[in-house]
């Protein structure tokens, strides 16, 4: 069973429908013994930080992401679901993350259009379970904000858009996409596969 | 960088694709949600959905075709038609769709893609331009229901009134080129590209491969959407992306 974080922001439907069609059982779940209980579990969003932390707190899925993180069971955060999962945010105001990875989340910053929408090729940075038998391609992207990494080592992949984009984030058994899997062909179903593939038989 | 997209456009009514559909192997050629999933295997980049129901069963269907094609497909989808308040956005982004479309609803009430943007962000509301040149003013104008009423707005300064408001993208068609298969109005494209800072897609006249390398190189657009030539297999969207690849254009 995969639990779907819901924590009220985002298209959950989009990725709930993705991980079943790739054979694994979903459950959209705002309930602490549901998320815990599963072998994976997804943390979406869309829309603001600030916003979603707020909701994350005052729900208490912060912590239970938390002790879901301490069960050693592959979590992956998507799009505003990564970016949660560094330590702060400058959007908005400055905004606290769930901390599971060193880093901040900063403003694009230049004479370019923003939001990064679309297409854009992502190159894989070193080696990594998540990457087994892909070739680097074309993924897709939507936000306004990007990572930037403490740690080097934390970083899977990158895109290019007037400058690196950190694209796919890992340490231990959490992972973290910027674009959207769900939403990037061929390739984003087999990056989501790869990952549900973590799970301990 | 970004890469050029592709998009092809379904005419849905009453939840059935309107417009002529010549894909084999399909169980329900006349199945948007079928439809949408072909084309996502061909390597569409993108799709939108055109609701043209004129009836509240019609958009009410409209509202499962969504929710259908959210679990089959693995691009993101537009949907369009009929939608005039923060409600309907809401209905159909909650269904599962990625952006908006607002056409006459943007020209006759403004407020709406400045609400809908501080509500879903930007990058959900398309805000769709259709233009025709006139001769009178040597200008483009833009029109409205579904290309039935002139609005006497100037699409060039309309499409940066939208953009200030909170577009998150432009969806120009050309009436002029529209229908006539001899490509893209790189006039009018190209002029609104320059005007505005964020993406715009080039519809109408698209008729042959070239069409899209000519839009994106000339026009400098971002995405290139077609619908006949698509359903009828005129072209397919390996063709274009091979073209487009032969001349240095990034495509996915």
């Amino acid at each position: 069973m995969i639990a779907i974080i819901d924590y009220g922001m985002g298209n959950l439907h989009s990725v709930s429908k993705a991980v079943e069609r790739l054979g694994y059982n979903t459950i959209v779940s705002a309930k602490e013994e549901e998320i815990l209980a599963a072998d994976a579990a997804i943390l979406p969003g869309v829309g603001a930080f600030g916003d979603a932390m707020d909701q994350l707190v005052s729900t208490g899925l912060d912590k239970v992401v938390k002790q879901f993180v301490a069960t050693g069971k592959p979590l992956l955060g998507i799009c505003l679901g990564m970016q949660l999962l560094f330590q702060s945010s400058e959007e908005h105001g400055y905004h606290q993350g769930l901390g599971l990875l060193e880093g901040e989340v900063v403003r694009f910053q230049g004479d370019f259009k923003i939001p990064h929408m679309g297409w854009n090729k992502i190159e894989f940075k070193q080696a990594s379970p998540l990457f087994h038998q892909l070739e680097e391609g074309y993924v897709y992207f939507v936000h306004s904000f990007h990572a930037k990494l403490k740690q080097q080592e934390n970083l899977l992949a990158v895109g290019d858009y007037f400058g690196p984009v950190t694209a796919i984030v890992n340490k231990d058994n959490v992972f973290g996409m910027q674009f959207h899997p769900e939403k990037s062909g061929e390739l984003g179903m087999a990056l989501l596969k790869n990952f549900l593939a973590l799970i301990k038989k | 960088m970004l890469a050029k997209r592709i998009i092809p456009c379904l005419d849905v009514k009453d939840g059935r694709v309107v417009k002529g559909v010549n894909f084999v192997n399909l169980r329900d050629a006349g199945d948007p949600v079928e439809l949408a999933a072909q084309y996502d295997k061909e390597g569409a980049d993108e799709l939108v959905f055109l609701d043209i129901s004129a009836s509240v069963e019609g958009r009410a269907t409209m509202v499962e075709v969504v929710k259908r094609t959210a679990g089959e497909i693995t691009i993101p989808f537009t949907v369009g038609g009929g939608i005039s308040s923060v409600d309907d956005m809401t209905r159909i982004l909650r269904a599962g769709a990625d952006k908006i479309g607002i056409n006459t609803a943007a020209v006759l009430n403004p407020t709406l893609i400045t609400e809908g943007s501080r509500r879903f962000g930007a990058q959900c509301i398309v805000v769709a331009i259709d233009a025709r040149y006139n001769e009178e003013w040597q200008d483009w104008e833009v029109y409205t229901h579904g290309g039935r009423k002139a609005s006497g707005k100037r699409a060039i300064a309309w499409a940066k009134e939208v953009e200030a408001l909170g577009a998150g993208e432009i969806l120009l068609t050309s009436m002029d080129a529209d229908g006539t298969k001899d490509g893209f109005d790189i006039k009018l494209t190209r002029a609104v590209v320059e005007a505005v800072n964020i993406p715009v897609i080039a519809s109408g006249g698209a008729g042959k491969v070239e069409d899209f390398s000519e839009v994106f190189i000339e026009a400098n657009a971002d995405a290139g959407l077609a619908a006949t030539i698509f359903h009828y297999k005129e072209l397919t969207i390996a063709e274009v992306k091979a073209d487009l690849k032969l001349k240095g254009v990034e495509v996915r």
